[in-house]
């Protein structure tokens, strides 16, 4: 009896899904996207506006930039936004993407405990902290993930003439995971953190853990946007991809981007051309 | 499987005697390269109750689970004369009750046997007034009694309606009442025409039941005889102890 | 401490709020897991009960494989499910990635294995106190498995409630394949995970509760079920 109740229950459920499959089956496109802008809410707030706008749901996978170009790379996706510009050319020269354009950018900053123990608090020479931060051997968390913002922080360290992964292990602390699961670690373990703007002010853990480093130019964190090549991936709904891209470079769009705030701050600047 | 011919059985005690149902020939039997049967050999008729005696680990479970086709001989030969697996049906000393009512077991062996669904009801009131369990037919049959078990587990073998219905020690951990109607119902079924083969350490009961008597010892035959010959004047050594109450090592 | 009873305090608000997005997840994450479950029943029993009364040489080997299976990594069953149906993989046209289906498969995977190596166990017990007998009443392979399936049935809840356990509980498999959509695959654990990425740690302690909640119900109703048959059944 109670077996059958299992395999009936089971059934049900599968035809449900089915059902549920075809209902959303509707226009629908995957963007394959980072956590900063997902875990901040800017598509919470600009999606259910272009659905609106267009009739076309966007599902967001949001993963590290690193995977999220794997993904698009395996033609899981018919958009990429992310972080990371030199890997966005680098996918569309491969022939992958059809074309890539700036969005927005917003700022990297570090964050650190209120005690700071490498004394850099209130600079904004990213290059000068991160050295005082390796000579006083004070704890700083990386993602360690291959992520947009881990390759950011590789390229400061190296120009900051250190070589911070070195002390892997030591005070340099790789998670490996995303940005907000290393925050937390850092807020955890008093490390400093290097992290995107907008995923700080979202953040809900911040414990006692300020920004400490800001505005230095070598900061800048921009976004781009690519549409993946049907030529590569005959699945890919170019047609619907084209009609978001289109819009979030509209003026409709950027000012959307530029309307979103969270504690009255404003978290991305729109700039595309 | 090799089925024997029809052979006459020398014992002589009937003057007609009746076919055989089945037969052992130099059976043997090992586990863990122990012998436990070596060259077993007795022939059952067609009719009647035989009982097995013998001490503990003669090998009369073993003789009855040859017979049942649930183990096959290593050496020799098991012959029963037409008789199809079906025919053949067990009944253990702890009986084994399905996870079902009363009811639910016998279904379950009118099912297995091919009964149809329309025949099942009319077989099912039969079974159970036979092993007098009707006011307990919904009842789970792991709740039952010991010897309220042992007519189900009975009941149930004779769902098949056997030709050869093979009963190990069945009565041994019952009392004299349940021992009656366990008896009152084997006798029945042998009224009816099914061969019965018992296993049995009550000698009581063997005299009570039985037509004739193989005795078993260390794995080996050593007499078999009507039962009137078998409990005045045994012709081996052994039964004779074994009869006396001696023990036999 | 502050965060814990911040915790409890949004588990009480979700619920008592009935929020429509909690609802949802909550629908969703039973869809996928019940179907998982049911599907996992559905092979796993004839599978375990299967090896349960055959013997034949490699037997030993694939019982001792399919219990090392019980404790495979979500997170490998995810990669391999997501390998295989991402658009440049084998099963990329059946476009299932990032779908309720997907997420189900990778479930399935997960448990199946659980139910079969149990279904094992308890089968094999039960057909040693059983197998002489069907065998004399020269059952048919058919009939002995239908049997010990069904005399095992409450057991058998058990084994599938371990299975439940397993697939209601694990992030790592319906991350990677499901992608965590909002409003399309997004999932208790999922979001669980979310809100700890977001340093929402009293939100996601309060899903979480809310979990557990949920996985308390289910136990205590197909135990409940279990115990009232069974006590009808048979002692």
């Amino acid at each position: 009896m109670n077996r059958y109740f299992c395999h009936l229950t089971g059934l049900c459920l599968l035809a449900q899904t089915a059902l549920l499959g075809s209902a959303l089956a509707e226009d629908f496109i995957i963007v394959q996207s980072t956590t900063s802008t997902q875990n901040s809410g800017l598509y919470d707030a600009l999606l259910p506006e272009f659905k609106e706008m267009s009739g076309i749901e966007v599902r967001v996978v949001a993963v590290g930039t690193g995977q999220a170009i794997k993904n698009a790379t395996n033609c899981d996706g018919d958009v990429l936004l992310v972080h990371a510009k030199s890997s966005e050319e680098k996918f569309v020269a491969d022939g992958y993407g059809l074309t890539r354009s700036d969005v927005m950018y917003n700022d990297f900053v570090i964050v650190g405990p209120a005690s700071d123990p490498a004394g850099i608090a209130g600079r904004n020479d990213i290059a000068l902290a991160l050295q005082k931060i390796a000579e006083t051997k004070a704890a700083f968390a990386s993602r360690g993930d291959d992520s947009g913002t881990h390759k950011k922080e590789l390229s400061l360290w190296n120009s900051a003439g250190i070589d911070g992964p070195a002390a892997s292990g030591s005070w340099y602390r790789e998670t490996g995971s995303g940005m907000g699961a290393t925050l937390n670690v850092g807020i955890g373990m008093d490390a400093y953190v290097m992290t995107d703007r907008a995923t700080w002010i979202a953040f809900g853990n911040k414990g006692n853990h300020t920004i400490v480093v800001e505005g230095d130019p070598a900061m800048f964190n921009q976004y781009g946007i690519v549409d993946i090549s049907p030529d590569r991936c005959p699945n890919v709904k170019t047609d619907l991809a084209d009609q978001f891209i289109d819009w979030i470079l509209s003026s409709n769009g950027q000012d959307a981007i530029a309307a979103y705030q969270r504690d009255g701050q404003q978290l991305f600047f729109p700039n595309a051309k | 499987m090799p089925e024997a011919d029809i052979v006459q059985l020398h014992d002589g005690a009937e003057p007609n005697p009746a076919r055989l149902i089945a037969k052992l020939e130099n059976v043997v039997f090992a586990a863990r390269s122990r012998k436990l049967v070596d060259g077993l050999t007795f022939s059952l008729r067609n009719n009647g109750i035989t009982t097995i005696m013998g001490p503990n680990g003669a090998g009369k479970s073993l003789a009855l689970r040859l017979l049942a086709r649930l183990l096959l001989p290593m050496d020799g030969y098991v012959h029963e004369c037409g008789l199809a697996a079906r025919d053949i049906a067990l009944v253990f000393q702890k009986p084994v009750m399905l996870r079902r009512s009363v009811k639910g077991n016998l279904i379950h062996a009118l099912k297995l046997h091919g009964v149809n669904r329309r025949e099942r009801p009319e077989r099912l009131a039969e079974l159970l007034r036979m092993a007098d369990l009707e006011h307990l037919s919904s009842s789970p049959a792991r709740l039952l009694s010991g010897g309220e078990q042992q007519r189900l587990a009975l009941v149930r073998a004779l769902a098949a309606q056997p030709r050869l219905l093979l009963l190990d020690e069945p009565t041994a951990s019952l009392d004299p009442q349940a021992t009656q109607a366990i008896e009152k119902l084997v006798m029945q079924a042998s009224n009816n025409g099914t061969k019965i083969v018992l296993v049995t350490h009550d000698i009581g009961q063997a005299r009570r039941l039985a037509f004739d008597v193989v005795f078993l010892h260390q794995g080996f035959a050593h007499e078999h005889s009507p039962a009137e010959t078998f409990f005045t004047e045994p012709q081996s050594l052994e039964a004779m102890a074994y009869l006396k109450g001696e023990l036999l090592v | 401490m502050q965060d814990i009873q911040a915790a409890f305090l949004a588990a009480f608000n979700l619920i008592v709020s009935l929020d429509a997005d909690l609802f949802e997840i909550v629908g969703l994450s039973l869809t996928v897991t019940l179907s998982a479950v049911a599907i996992s029943c559905l092979l796993g029993f004839p599978l375990g009960a299967l090896l349960a009364i055959s013997r034949f040489p490699g037997r030993g080997m694939i019982v001792v494989f399919i219990s090392s299976l019980m404790g495979l990594p979500p997170v490998v069953v995810g990669l391999t499910v997501y390998l295989f149906l991402s658009s440049a993989g084998p099963l990329g046209s059946w476009q299932m990635l990032y779908t309720p289906t997907a997420m189900i498969i990778a479930q399935t995977l997960l448990v199946t294995p659980i139910v079969a190596a149990l279904t094992r166990q308890i089968i094999e017990d039960l057909n040693g106190e059983y197998s002489e007998l069907l065998r004399s009443m020269s059952a048919r392979r058919r009939d002995i498995l239908s049997t010990l399936l069904w005399d095992a049935r409450y057991s058998l809840i058990t084994a599938s409630l371990a299975g439940m356990g397993r697939a209601l509980a694990e992030v790592g498999a319906v991350m990677i394949v499901g992608g965590n959509i909002n409003h399309v695959t997004r999932v208790m654990t999922t979001a669980i995970a979310l809100e700890t990425s977001k340093g929402e740690l009293a939100l996601a302690l309060g899903l979480g509760i809310i979990l557990v909640l949920l996985s308390i119900s289910i136990n205590a109703a197909l135990m409940s079920l279990r115990t009232n048959m069974e006590r009808f059944a048979y002692a």
